[in-house]
């Protein structure tokens, strides 16, 4: 048994997630390539070197169908040798792709593997891919489902996070996002995303606004108080919590991920490997864990995730130097931080989802560079990456800098 | 049961006429000749077309439930669907236009039937119902009506209709494109029908050609996603699961729509199969059909007394309920005259029908004529004499036996000696009020339920020395003004107060335990009640409550109300003044904007466990304590049929049907656990779960509760 081994990671730029956004122009298996082709590039690494590409990519249906993965490695003009594989861990894919390259390398099952996500949600909208959970009336019935939305209003809920509270915590991140972008905290991994000519798109998060504040946060209108009143959602939840009276609703597009294009790249390899490759360690996978919780309430996943991956890791919280919790709900990391009692001075140093964006399958593999640039930047040892997923599941990896 | 006919133009016309009966019913008989008559008629190859028609009043008035009702394995009904969709799948397919003619509602396989057809004319009259009603009885359209709906109308439209059960017009069905022409009469409507045929030749339904598309989306659209992904929410939300026949229908659509027009045809087979083998829609068509349809025939009427209709009702006390029965009273064109201390106080009653029918002028239910008319059936009057020529006299003063003794006096001194006195109380025993009059033959208690307009029960008290002509005028009356009667022997609270009474102290017992309120209000609804015990507790008003605690304690014995009872009331009543609906505080906070919320205070006054309990738990004890309650009133035989109490509890309590009522319940559960479950929550809750003897002996013998059988 081998331990995994971090050599790189590269991302996008995030871009709105709308016709109008700077990427929209960038098909996703472009952005793909632009990753894919860059962490090669910067390691120096040969594609032939390469065993398979892990990509985590959510809706994987008109240009983002047919393994996006493949079809980027074909795309790159990799080694014919390189394979490739698409997989749907929802919003954990893209460290659900570093967990499963990791466990991969663990096992001795391969070599080198590139992991990470892509999802170009300006160009293939969430959800329009259909599926049996929400649809199906039968599979919608016995899951109880619910939007995201709902859930994290339902958090919000029942742990008491006013509108201010989770509007607080917004522009916390954004002012986190402005002053990690004006410290260049991001230089190491972004790779800015150009045309068929070298023109530039994008070089920086697109989403960021340094200049809010609560008050413009607190004239957003609730954005699932119809959903939920008008369509039975909140009925529905609150069925599954009959303790609740009725919704909180506080969430709203200020204060939850934004949607937008990206893609990212991670080089994992075993020590022996890096070393024949003569390739230098920027970290080690230390743990990684997968949990799952009740579906409607949906997003406690991190906390579940976090007690499991720090039990079988034999740590504690205080372990940990950083967290990188993804800001799917700014309900989802007030609770998180509730939970597993951790100093929010600790979590998303740099900002998160709410400001910069979730690009669904590639924030995973996003969030972890970050984590690891951090751990560099201030000189740290280790840190813990965690999302809340779909269907109620958690996902966390902690890294350990070499 | 059909005759055809063939025109000059070699156009057919089969007229569905089913011998002595007044509508036109599908059974199985009706099912086998039908498909036999379309297959001959199609065999004749100088046929040009096809009008449906029918000689009844009603177009097809759907099926024979009791057929349903006594399906009981998968393999009695395949065939019978199968055979139904063969015959119309044939119809639709011969390329020969098919026309429905319909003169009058078409529900459920009679709309399937029309849909079926090439074209569907329908004469123009608001009286006709065109609807698929299938799943207020627990059903689900099973001649193809979940696959030719939506594939005509589109996926949103068909859901609803399909999953509330509405019943729509012609104008409605015409908008919305259910029935493609509107005529104005049945002359107009054959000629049209015919018409269309001569004018089409080699038709073919629209979901038989090969490049159909689903109107307004199909299932696999961001449309399609996004009308079912809500409804699927919407059903979980109204039904609380314990209705399987909307979640059904939504299957047929998802399913059905994704796969070949016949292949859908097979998979609603598969779902009707399921509800109708289903424990809930035995239960519905049982009560819901079969129970109230007896009510309504007056199954508790004597039968050797002669009609009694009433032709004047004389109302003491204008208040929400005289007012109420004053309206319900004139709606069916009976004289009312209605006495208060003052007549403004009377007139205020008055206006109570005023608002009412405002109300449903401004939704065009009603003409500003029909309102004239209506309240000049109603007087005014501060004056007793003018009660002298009423037949019945309806007192709804408070709930105090002296002063009901004083009005019932009153009035006797004045009225015909044909005059039947009633009682409107809620839980004054009618034997006791009797005594007041001098003519105890002929009084009797009606108990009408708040809001009158709305509620469809009246439970209709007999005294002891109730005579039958007051009992049989009684049920008239009710059947009169268009209700559902239910008769009960007297005691205190007769049976529906009971019940709600001890439905309301189960809810006041687990707030003094500390369950959070809002977890005993949705249990209440999860269980299937309309509304939580607190809600129906403040709209009672807590002190008349606390009114009714003390009365049950006089006629019932001082265990008859828990301890945790007098407490609440003495901490919301007399600590807190907080009264209840009338005053905005009670257990919920009522605030002038926006909708009411529990009192947050709740838990300084009783605190809350941190460990609560489950809801099912609370759903548990909230129908148990009802059913325990109900069977005690069966065995001191205050209810006097099983029927009722299933029909009277669902109507008047608002005991959730799908259930088949507060008897049949026991039934629904089986007796046996029924039992089990009744220990359990006496072991942990107290003796008031103890089942008894009867329930006991009821078990061991594995005896069922309620008849399995239909009336």
């Amino acid at each position: 048994m081998s331990d995994a081994f971090i050599f790189d990671s590269v991302r996008t730029p995030r871009g709105k997630g709308k016709s109008s956004g700077a990427l929209h122009t960038a098909r996703p298996i472009w952005l793909a390539k632009i990753v894919l082709q860059a962490i090669t590039k910067r390691t120096g690494i040969e594609s032939k070197e390469i065993n398979d590409v892990i990509l985590g990519c959510v809706t994987q249906s008109s240009e983002q169908g047919a393994n996006i993965a493949k079809s980027a490695v074909l795309y790159s003009e990799f080694d014919y040798g390189v394979a490739g594989v698409t997989l749907n861990r929802f919003c954990g894919s893209g460290l659900e792709a570093i967990n499963q390259a990791a466990s991969s390398i663990i096992a001795g099952y391969s070599d080198v593997i590139i992991a990470g996500g892509v999802e170009s949600m300006s160009r293939v909208p969430i959800s329009s891919d259909g599926g049996a959970w929400s649809i199906d009336p039968d599979v919608a019935n016995k899951s109880a489902f619910v939007p995201q939305g709902i859930s994290a209003d339902l958090i919000a809920t029942l742990k008491g996070y006013s509108r201010k509270d989770v509007d607080q915590f917004a522009v916390e991140s954004q002012k986190k996002a402005t002053i990690a972008w004006e410290e260049k905290r991001f230089k190491k991994s972004i790779i800015p995303v150009t045309d068929i000519n070298g023109v530039t798109l994008l070089d920086k998060d697109e989403l960021v606004r340094p200049d809010t504040t609560l008050e413009g946060l607190g004239q957003l209108k609730a954005s699932f108080e119809e959903l939920g009143t008008k369509y039975g959602f909140d009925g529905l939840a609150i069925q599954r919590y009959p303790m609740v009276e009725k919704i909180n609703h506080v969430h709203h597009a200020g204060n939850s991920s934004g949607i937008v294009d990206g893609a990212a790249a991670v080089l994992l390899a075993g020590k022996e490997t890096g070393k024949r490759l003569g390739l230098k360690p920027r970290a080690k996978i230390k743990a990684m864990t997968i949990s799952c919780d009740e579906p409607t309430i949906m997003l406690t996943g991190p906390v579940s995730a976090t007690n499991r991956i720090l039990k079988r890791a034999g740590m504690k919280i205080s372990d940990i130097d950083i967290f990188e919790v993804n800001e799917a709900f700014a309900a989802v990391v007030l609770n998180f931080m509730d939970e597993c009692s951790v100093d929010p001075s600790k979590v998303n140093v740099n900002g998160g989802a709410i400001a910069m964006g979730h690009p669904l399958g590639a924030t995973g593999a996003m969030i972890l560079g970050t984590a690891l640039d951090e751990l560099e930047r201030k000189n740290l040892s280790t840190a813990l990456i965690t999302l809340c997923i779909g269907g109620g599941m958690g996902i966390a990896t902690i890294i350990e800098r070499i | 049961m059909f005759n055809f006919k063939k025109d000059e133009n070699q156009i057919g016309v089969l007229t569905m006429d089913m011998a002595g009966k007044s509508t036109n019913v599908i059974t199985k008989d009706f099912a086998a000749e039908f498909s036999k008559q379309i297959e001959i008629i199609f065999k004749d190859a100088q046929l040009k077309g096809l009008v449906i028609a029918s000689a009844k009043k009603d177009f097809l008035a759907g099926a024979d439930l009791a057929m349903f009702y006594r399906v009981e394995k998968a393999e009695d009904c395949m065939p019978m669907l199968k055979k139904i969709n063969d015959t119309f799948c044939f119809m639709e397919k011969q390329g020969k236009p098919v026309v429905a003619a319909i003169n009058g509602t078409a529900l459920g396989g009679g709309l399937e039937l029309t849909l079926a057809c090439h074209y569907r004319v329908c004469i123009d009259d608001p009286k006709i119902q065109l609807g698929l009603p299938e799943v207020t009885l627990g059903l689900l359209p099973g001649a193809g009506g979940t696959q030719r709906l939506p594939r005509l109308i589109g996926i949103q439209p068909a859901i609803e209709m399909m999953t509330l059960g509405n019943r729509i017009e012609p104008q409605k069905a015409h908008k919305l494109g259910v029935v493609h022409e509107l005529v104005k009469n049945a002359e107009e409507l054959m000629r049209q029908a015919k018409a269309w045929i001569l004018k089409n030749s080699n038709v073919q339904q629209p979901w038989h050609d090969k490049k159909f598309k689903i109107p307004g989306g199909a299932v696999q659209s961001l449309t399609g996603y996004q009308v079912i992904a809500a409804s699927n929410a919407m059903v979980y939300d109204k039904t609380f699961n314990n209705y399987p026949s909307p979640k059904a229908i939504l299957s047929c659509i998802y399913e059905g729509l994704q796969v070949p027009f016949e292949s859908g045809l097979d998979i609603e087979a598969s779902y009707f199969t399921q509800v109708v083998l289903s424990p809930v829609s035995k239960n519905l068509i049982k009560t819901m059909f079969f129970g109230m349809q007896a009510c309504n025939k007056g199954m508790a009427r004597p039968k050797d007394i002669p009609p009694q209709p009433v032709k004047k009702v004389g109302i003491l006390g204008a208040g929400l309920m005289g007012g109420g029965i004053a309206y319900a009273t004139a709606k069916a064109g009976i004289e009312v005259v209605l006495k208060d201390l003052t007549v403004a106080n009377a007139e205020k009653g008055k206006n109570y029908s005023v608002k009412l029918c405002d109300g449903q002028i401004e939704k065009g239910r009603l003409t500003t004529d029909k309102k004239e008319k209506l309240l000049s059936l109603i007087k005014t009057t501060d004056k007793i004499e003018d009660l002298k020529d009423c037949d019945l006299i309806i007192e709804t003063v408070f709930e105090d036996s002296r002063v009901k003794a004083k009005v019932t006096q009153e009035a006797e001194s004045v009225a015909v000696a044909s005059l039947v006195m009633a009682s409107n109380t809620s839980s004054i025993p009618i034997t006791k009020l009797a005594g007041a009059s001098k003519r105890p033959d002929r009084f009797i208690g009606l108990h009408f339920f708040s809001p009158v307009d709305k509620m469809p029960l009246v439970e209709i008290i007999v005294g002891q020395k109730t005579g039958p002509e007051a009992l049989a005028k009684a049920i008239d009356y009710t059947l009169q003004i268009k209700k559902t009667p239910i008769v009960v022997n007297d005691g205190f609270g007769f049976f529906t107060t009971r019940v709600i009474c001890d439905y309301v102290y189960e809810g006041f017992r687990m707030v003094k335990e500390g369950v959070v309120p809002a977890l005993i209000e949705n249990g209440a609804k999860m269980a299937g009640m309309p509304v939580g015990p607190l809600v129906i507790a403040d709209e009672v008003n807590l002190d008349l409550v606390g009114h009714l605690i003390q009365q049950s304690i006089e006629h019932l014995g001082p265990n008859s109300v828990d301890q945790s009872a007098i407490e609440i009331i003495e901490v919301m009543v007399e600590q807190n003044k907080r009264l209840g609906r009338k005053v905005s505080a009670g257990f919920y906070e009522y605030p002038a904007q926006g909708k009411k919320f529990l009192w947050p205070q709740i838990g300084d006054y009783f605190k809350q466990s941190a460990e609560q309990p489950d809801v099912q738990e609370i759903k548990d004890r909230l129908l148990t304590i009802q059913v325990l309650t109900a069977i005690k009133l069966w065995e001191e035989k205050v209810l006097r049929t099983t029927v009722e109490g299933d029909v009277g509890s669902i109507l008047g309590i608002g005991f959730p049907p799908y259930t088949g009522g507060v008897l049949s319940y026991v039934d629904f559960v089986g007796v046996k656990s029924f039992v089990e479950q009744c220990k359990r929550l006496a072991d942990k809750h107290g003796a008031r779960f103890k089942p008894s003897e009867f329930l006991m002996k009821k078990a061991s013998n594995n005896e069922r509760l309620t008849n399995a059988d239909l009336i």
